[in-house]
């Protein structure tokens, strides 16, 4: 057998990859949910009611979703200029832990001023992570993929020793855990009795304005000249290797912000728990996104719906939660294959 | 479809060149004779014996030898190892070698093919290589060889000794197919000449008594015009390169001592063979290479070595890769017009692209330039690469509007191009330096200088001659030259006259 490109892709050949990979992810999985020993149906029905069947579900969906949004953004930027940010986790805590420590600064300005000052350390500190990887690639051609996956760790472990140090919360009972954010700069609540909080507002405005970035603005342009061809974005003039850091800059301020969002939305301080691999899972919604902005948030509410809807579902019946991560890993791959076949038909000989 | 129901027969000792443009179905034809491709349709027989189809084992079997463009040899090992590989039996514990080496030599002398057959691959020349290629295919007991391009990479010389190869070949009983796009050579060495177009067989004719224009309206399917060069009135100098030398990032010399002088209205033509040294010349004109020494000025001023600079200094770039250099393929056509213009007021305000200032600049490339696609917003590598070849010309000659560039550096700007691209871009080449702007065009094919250049340079090694009146040079001259250099060049003709 070979592939083939089409000569042209529909566009409902290319609505219809998305869809037709989440029915196969599903059929595969149902193989091991019976495998469990549970009627396949009454588990499906139990993950949809769990991710969508009442308010309250629906509201956990989208306060799971929130940070995922975001870090999705983060690196649906990075990688669509061929910057392979997978440190997305590691800036997501550095912004969480650079917000908690602007809010308790104690700073003698009203907070109307010192709220944007909040966010802004947030994103600062995840940029300040990633400007050098990027600048090790730009300058001496090292891989970015390596350098920002141990930055994670770097990350993770200095998260560690603040949380046992400087900022550990006295009255924690010995748990590291920093201290809170004071209820000034906690984020609105959206409604009664539910997590979710006007991060998610953000959230969409964010995937609203990256999505206009990457359209209209000549640095979208520059940015996906770059990761189309970086040789002839050269040779045309543009930049390419301040291009590569502002994109960093612009990515590492994303997943930043992820991590301010995320604590003074719904966590309230930081916890080395804080992130169930939200960066991590940012990659996999940019890939199902296709990077298309817009796409990340369908991607994000998705994921955080697996998730949620699993964690009721596993409550319910003997289904392990760790079906969750076999829906979003085999959904991704089903994306890829989705995609790839939208583009390519084989052809058996 | 690549094939459309073609029958031909070749005769014993007959050359039967397959003539044709780029995507005629020369290759797949010839790809489904030696078994690559599997034909939907239709039968092969060799010798009287019907061929089993996809099998080039059997192909082989039969006396079907191919020789490709790109050579298929291991540079590492000697002429002799390359024949052998793949002759010998795997469980076989020792070469025989000796036996090997004095059948290579046999159908060496017997064919005409001399080749030291104890050098290694990467100390022969590009015509020894392609040698030790048919030499390789008759060892195998080629009685029917296919070479495809093969003068494509050769200097005018070596093509001569392959015609005369080809000729003894012939004359020894074999049957030669010959496929190339070039009509001088076509005529010169076929018995039979097969026309192709869009995968149809559209003429088989005797070579005797065919003439390049007819067979150029064949392969084209309509009249084709060649523009031709008119004299022109020169203006003062434009480009200035005094004494440029520049290195590769490991240090190696790339270009060492190089003087150029383009006037205004001026088509300077650098020969030479490839990787002498003009790729760099070219990077250096388009402001992607830094020279280490020596001066470089434009209209009397000196440029920097960014793109931004060059193209504001209304530089028209031509690269020699269009795919990989020239357009961004998964950017669409449009954004591709104005990629060179992303700084400038007309495509950008305040941060953002003027989307429909830049889709009318690029639509009126498409018209101007008579690119041929369904829409500005398909991606530009969906285009052929005669249409990618007239964006990136477009893109480069409508700089402001009307106005001339100064300057175009046309680096290979027909390459793989069919003639009926190739005469538009000679032909638009040849109106800017009328009207004014100076023209430095690299190439290798001789024929294509000769049809445009006012002045003649050749590149060896990094080294550029003096560039002289394209008159004075004779054809024997540039090809020595690309060979051996001009100093060797001139002195040879001075001791053969």
């Amino acid at each position: 057998m070979r592939l083939e490109a089409r000569a042209e892709v529909s566009r409902a050949l290319q609505l219809a990859a998305p869809l037709a990979a989440i029915a196969v992810t599903l059929v595969v999985c149902s193989l091991l949910v019976a495998w469990s020993g549970v009627p396949v149906a009454s588990a499906y029905r139990l993950l949809l009611e769990g991710a969508a069947g009442s308010g309250f579900a629906v509201s956990e969906t989208l306060t799971r979703a929130t940070p995922l949004i975001i870090t999705g953004l983060a690196v649906s930027v990075a990688f669509r200029a061929k910057l392979y940010n997978i440190g997305a986790e590691g800036q997501l805590y550095a912004g969480a832990l650079a917000a908690v420590a602007v809010a308790n600064a104690g700073l003698a300005l009203p907070p109307a001023i010192v709220f944007p000052l909040v966010l802004a350390a947030a994103m600062a500190a995840g940029a300040l992570l990633l400007i050098g990887p990027a600048l090790l690639k730009t300058r001496f051609h090292v891989d970015e993929v390596v350098t920002t996956l141990l930055v994670n760790f770097i990350a993770l472990l200095f998260v560690s020793m603040i949380l046992d140090g400087p900022m550990k919360d006295p009255t924690a009972m010995g748990w590291p855990q920093s201290v809170a954010i004071p209820e000034e700069f906690e984020l609105e609540k959206l409604a009664e009795r539910s997590r979710v909080h006007s991060g998610l507002l953000l959230a969409f405005a964010l995937a609203v304005a990256v999505w206009i970035v990457d359209r209209f603005t000549v640095f979208g342009f520059e940015m996906r000249a770059v990761g189309a061809n970086a040789r002839a974005a050269a040779f045309a003039g543009m930049p390419v290797h301040a291009v590569v850091l502002k994109t960093a800059l612009l990515s590492g301020a994303l997943a930043g912000l992820a991590g301010g969002i995320e604590v003074m939305g719904r966590a309230g301080y930081v916890t080395l728990d804080m992130s169930p691999g939200y960066g991590y899972s940012g990659i996999v919604i940019a890939m199902l996104a296709q990077l298309n902005p817009l796409g990340v948030v369908a991607a994000a509410i998705f994921v955080a719906g697996i998730l949620v809807g699993a964690d009721s579902m596993s409550r319910a019946i003997a289904v392990p939660t760790y079906i969750a991560d076999v829906i979003v890993a085999a959904s991704l791959i089903a994306m890829l294959v989705a995609t790839m076949l939208a583009r390519y038909r084989i052809r058996w000989r | 479809m690549a094939n459309d129901s073609i029958s031909l027969d070749l005769a014993r000792g007959e050359v039967l060149a397959l003539l044709g443009e780029n995507g005629a179905g020369k290759s797949t034809l010839v790809s489904i004779l030696f078994g690559h491709y599997v034909a939907d349709e239709g039968t092969i027989t060799a010798f009287g014996e019907p061929l089993p189809p996809g099998d080039p084992a059997a192909a082989l079997g039969a006396g079907i030898g191919m020789v490709h463009q790109h050579f298929t040899l291991a540079d590492n090992l000697t002429v002799l190892d390359n024949i052998l590989i793949g002759t010998e039996p795997l469980w076989q514990p020792f070469s025989r070698r000796r036996a090997a080496r004095a059948k290579v030599r046999e159908t060496a002398v017997r064919f005409g093919l001399a080749v030291d057959t104890r050098k290694k691959v990467s100390d022969l020349s590009v015509g020894e290589r392609q040698r030790v290629e048919i030499l390789k295919a008759l060892y195998r007991g080629a009685r029917v060889l296919i070479l495809d391009e093969p003068t494509a990479v050769l200097t005018p010389q070596e093509s001569r000794d392959l015609f005369a190869t080809l000729r003894q070949l012939v004359t020894e009983g074999l049957s030669i197919i010959f496929i190339s796009h070039k009509l001088d050579e076509v005529l010169v060495v076929s018995d039979r000449i097969a026309v192709l177009r869009n995968g149809r067989l559209v003429a088989l004719r005797a070579a005797a008594g065919a003439t390049k224009a007819e067979l150029a309206e064949q392969m084209v399917g309509r009249k084709v015009v060649m523009p031709t060069r008119k004299r022109r009135a020169l203006g003062a100098p434009v480009l200035e390169l005094r004494g440029i030398h520049a290195c590769d990032a490991h240090g190696g010399v790339l270009l060492d001592g190089v003087n150029v002088s383009v006037r205004a209205g001026e088509i300077l033509a650098i020969a030479g063979v490839a990787g002498n040294g003009q790729h760099a010349l070219a990077q250096l004109l388009s402001g992607t290479l830094a020279p280490a020494r020596g001066t470089l000025e434009l209209a009397g001023r000196r440029l920097g070595a960014t793109p931004g600079e060059w193209v504001a200094a209304r530089v028209a770039r031509i690269p020699e890769d269009r795919h990989a250099v020239g357009v961004i393929g998964d950017l669409a056509v449009w954004e591709n017009a104005i990629s060179e213009h992303l700084r400038s007021p007309a495509f950008a305000r305040a941060g953002f692209v003027r989307r429909i200032a830049s889709r009318m600049h690029a639509d009126s490339i498409v018209r101007r330039f008579d690119v041929r696609l369904s829409s500005i917003d398909v991606l530009a590598r969906s285009l052929s690469g005669g249409n990618m070849q007239k964006l990136i010309l477009g893109r480069a000659l409508s700089v402001g509007a009307a106005t001339t560039p100064t300057l175009i550096v046309a680096d290979q700007p027909t390459w793989g191009l069919d003639i009926g691209a190739l005469a538009y871009v000679h032909q638009c080449l040849l109106n800017a330096a009328t009207a004014g702007a100076a023209v430095l065009l690299i190439s290798e094919d001789l024929d294509e200088i000769f049809a445009l250049a006012d002045g003649i340079a050749v590149m060896f090694h990094g080294r550029l001659s003096e560039a002289r009146p394209a008159e004075t040079w004779t054809l024997a001259e540039i090809g020595l030259a690309m060979a051996r250099g001009a100093a060797a060049a001139s002195d040879e003709v001075t001791r053969a006259a």
